[in-house]
């Protein structure tokens, strides 16, 4: 099952290479890891988009946990939540298909962040669904290149009332197993 | 203790810039480091000038950073305090790895410090440049790369708190050469900067409600301890609690010495080479009291067969450690001797007379056992012979690792925790006489031996330059079969007897030890004794006991033996192999 964990972390030196390193050091497979300073310039958050069964997120939530710089790690998986992700896409767009592509694009909500006489580029920011589906749609054009940022993501709601949305991965000392 | 001259000369001087190498001896005198072990090179010596210039903290010369890394452990295995090793940087400090990645493994509290090339040059491939924050990441608890001076008070007093809290661990700190030489006035009263780190003490009292009743329910309890108990200290709750209510008692590797071995409660080792009435017990308990271990694959073998009769509380101070090998039905995460009185203060008095018979019983139908009639000189005979002259002494016991170690688990009676010291979760060979001579210099009247084997003795040999020169009088007992045994004799049963760069005597002269030992150690100006007939191996012993200084005992031992009973990787205790 897909996992979004959305994690606190000092914003220090190597901590990024620490969170990774951890990851592939135990054997977990990631789709797709983020990072970014937060409100407080202290503290980065990183998003990282996870699959595996509850006794493989559990055991990555926890080893995540050991880390020093780690402030709080919550799963999002099971709560209310607002995820994007932003993609950008370079797809052949010979004069005869580009109308085609436009109208696509306009269904979509995407961008069109540049465009030459064989090529646009477009930028779409939604949910990973959404996403998946344009590259489907878009496929067939012939995509020549894309990069993806993977998914950032916040809680609903104040960070008080995100008990009822959140699932807080338990915090170090409490014994909900 | 610093004699009052020497605190004024300090008072002085903090008023005073100094430089990133004396803060950094100050800050380790101040976190109570009375002895360390160093060896210098190009991005360390700076401190090792400090140091001695400061003349305050006594530094040990080992003859190998790995031989300086394990001294650190021994120091810190025996007295509960974090030990700490100094090394430069590249080749000194990837000499470290193998005894960080070990303390990592055992959770042994010890801080690693390491020069680094000057921060300008750092990324261009410098002399005796690495990557240490990198190298070391996976192995340590925590790594630090000091960048400011001004961070050196701070990342020190962090590094020890880190080492020696919660689940203890290795915690390197790399400083570059230009920080070492920075002046700033120091400020020792800097706040820890942590705020993600809270390790656990308190168990839920909830878990402890439901852990007291599964032992009252239990008619088949086993209480299975290991190296978590020593680290939280908690022998005297173990008594207690497996007294009041009758809990036979059984140890991993980690955990022997934290309950007397001769107590009627206790049945020995567990795991692979552990006991049959120990893994009998565990197979056969209804309630598996799991204190401060960590299922390891040693223990448990096949982990879906292990205790599957029986229901399991496991207590650890690590959250991670919960399902992480093995699903239970009571996790208590919290530190070990607490969780154990809070469970004490609330079980009631029980019996389990007929459970602990039948253990012993098993007991009498497989004891530990050898061949005492064999007239040639088993290793087994050796051990047997050495508790018998040390048991109830204070007398710390490290070893390498391998068969001699599985023995020595087996044949040594520890009453005491600390006194035990094993590589166990990362089995590196050439652990023990340099552990031996941490251990000395921590408890300098104990007396220290390090059973080895010929293989993981000559992998640190070095170390006895050490004992030598600083005058350490660590003993080391060398079970010389010639042969790497642990896997000679996994080829014996699994490989048809072929020998695979398992002989590591004299070609030419198979039968005869090679290299002479005794004469390496009177190369470093040491006793020792070359011992090939039953009929010396006490007095030997005897004579290495007496010995004022460090000394070597070789011992020719038989190779054929075998460590039994064993159960063979992935298996459970019907394969149990016993003959």
């Amino acid at each position: 099952m897909r996992h979004v964990l959305s994690i606190l972390v000092q914003n220090k030196f190597g901590v990024l290479a620490r969170v990774a390193g951890l990851i592939s050091a135990r054997g977990f497979n990631i789709d797709s890891l983020s990072v970014g300073e937060t409100e407080d310039p202290r503290i980065s958050r990183m998003c990282i988009v996870v699959q595996g069964d509850d006794s493989t997120i559990e055991q990555i939530i926890k080893q995540l946990r050991r880390l020093v710089e780690t402030l709080k790690i919550m799963d999002l998986a099971e709560g209310r939540y607002v995820e994007r992700e932003l993609i950008l896409l370079k797809v052949d767009a010979i004069p005869a298909r580009r109308l085609e592509i436009l109208q696509v694009a306009n269904v979509f909500g995407a961008k069109i962040m540049d465009m030459t006489a064989k090529e646009i580029i477009m930028e779409l920011a939604g949910e990973c669904g959404k996403v998946e589906a344009f590259i489907a749609m878009m496929k067939p054009y012939g995509i020549k290149e894309m990069a993806r940022t993977g998914t950032v993501a916040l809680a609903r709601g104040s960070p008080a009332s995100q008990g009822a949305s959140v699932r807080d991965a338990a915090p170090a000392g409490v014994n909900t197993l | 203790m610093a004699t009052p001259a020497k605190e004024l000369h300090q008072k002085i001087h903090t008023a005073t810039p100094l430089k990133g190498a004396q803060i950094l001896e100050e800050a380790l005198w101040r976190e109570g480091v009375r002895v360390m072990f160093g060896y210098p090179g190009g991005a360390s010596m700076e401190i090792h000038q400090a140091l001695t210039r400061a003349d305050r903290i006594r530094v040990v010369l080992p003859r190998h950073e790995q031989g300086g890394g394990f001294a650190a452990q021994g120091y810190a295995r025996t007295t509960g305090k974090v030990g700490v090793v100094l090394a430069t940087s590249g080749p000194g400090a990837t000499n470290l790895a193998t005894p960080i990645a070990d303390a990592k493994l055992d959770s042994i509290p010890i801080v690693a410090i390491t020069g680094q090339v000057p921060t300008p040059v750092i990324g261009r491939d410098a002399f005796q440049e690495t990557d240490v924050v990198g190298l070391t990441r996976t192995v340590t608890k925590h790594n630090y790369m000091v960048t400011d001076v001004n961070d050196i008070a701070r990342i020190v007093k962090e590094a020890f708190h880190i080492a020696a809290t919660g689940r203890p661990g290795p915690v390197l700190i790399d400083i570059p050469k230009n920080i070492q030489q920075a002046l700033t006035v120091p400020n020792f009263d800097q706040p820890m900067d942590l705020p993600g780190y809270k390790p656990t003490k308190t168990p839920s009292p909830a878990q402890v409600r439901a852990a007291a009743q599964a032992i009252m329910e239990s008619e088949r309890p086993v209480l299975y301890i290991g190296g978590g108990c020593i680290h939280s200290e908690a022998t005297e709750v173990l008594i207690k609690l497996a007294e009041k209510c009758d809990i036979p008692v059984v140890s991993t590797v980690m955990g022997l010495g934290g309950f007397p071995a001769r107590h009627p409660l206790f049945f020995d080792m567990l795991g692979m080479h552990g006991s049959v009435y120990a893994n009998w017990a565990v197979s056969q308990a209804d309630l598996l009291i799991a204190a401060g271990v960590r299922f390891d694959d040693r223990v448990t073998g096949k982990v879906s067969e292990f205790a599957k009769h029986g229901r399991i509380i496991h207590i650890d101070v690590d959250a991670s450690e919960i399902n992480k090998n093995k699903p239970v039905q009571i996790p208590i995460v919290a530190d070990a001797k607490l969780t154990l009185e809070a469970i004490l203060s609330l079980v009631k008095p029980a019996k389990h007379r007929e459970w602990a018979a039948r253990i012993e019983e098993e007991k009498k139908k497989f004891p530990y056992r050898y061949d005492r009639k064999d007239t040639g000189i088993l290793p087994q005979y050796v051990l047997e012979e050495l508790n018998k002259l040390v048991e109830g002494k204070d007398t710390i016991i490290t070893m390498g690792v391998g068969q001699h170690q599985m023995w020595a688990a087996q044949w040594l009676k520890m009453h005491k925790p600390r006194t035990f010291l094993s590589s166990s979760g990362l089995g590196s060979m050439g652990f023990g006489y340099p552990a031996a001579l941490g251990a000395k210099l921590a408890f300098p009247d104990h007396e220290v031996v390090d059973i080895d084997g010929d293989g993981s003795f000559i992998m640190n040999i070095q170390e006895l330059a050490t004992a030598y020169t600083e005058k350490i009088a660590a003993k080391a007992l060398i079970l010389n079969n010639r042969h790497l045994g642990m896997v000679v004799q996994w080829e014996d049963r699994f490989y048809e007897a072929k020998r695979a760069q398992t002989f590591i005597g004299d070609p030419t002269n198979p039968d005869v030890d090679y290299p002479d030992f005794v004469g390496i150690a009177k190369a470093c100006n040491l006793p020792g004794r070359h011992v090939t007939k039953k009929s010396d191996v006490k007095p030997a012993l005897e004579e290495m006991l007496a010995a004022k200084t460090a000394y070597v005992l070789d011992v020719s031992v038989k190779y054929s033996e075998h460590v039994l009973p064993m159960i063979p990787a992935g298996k459970t205790f019907a394969d149990t192999i016993y003959e």
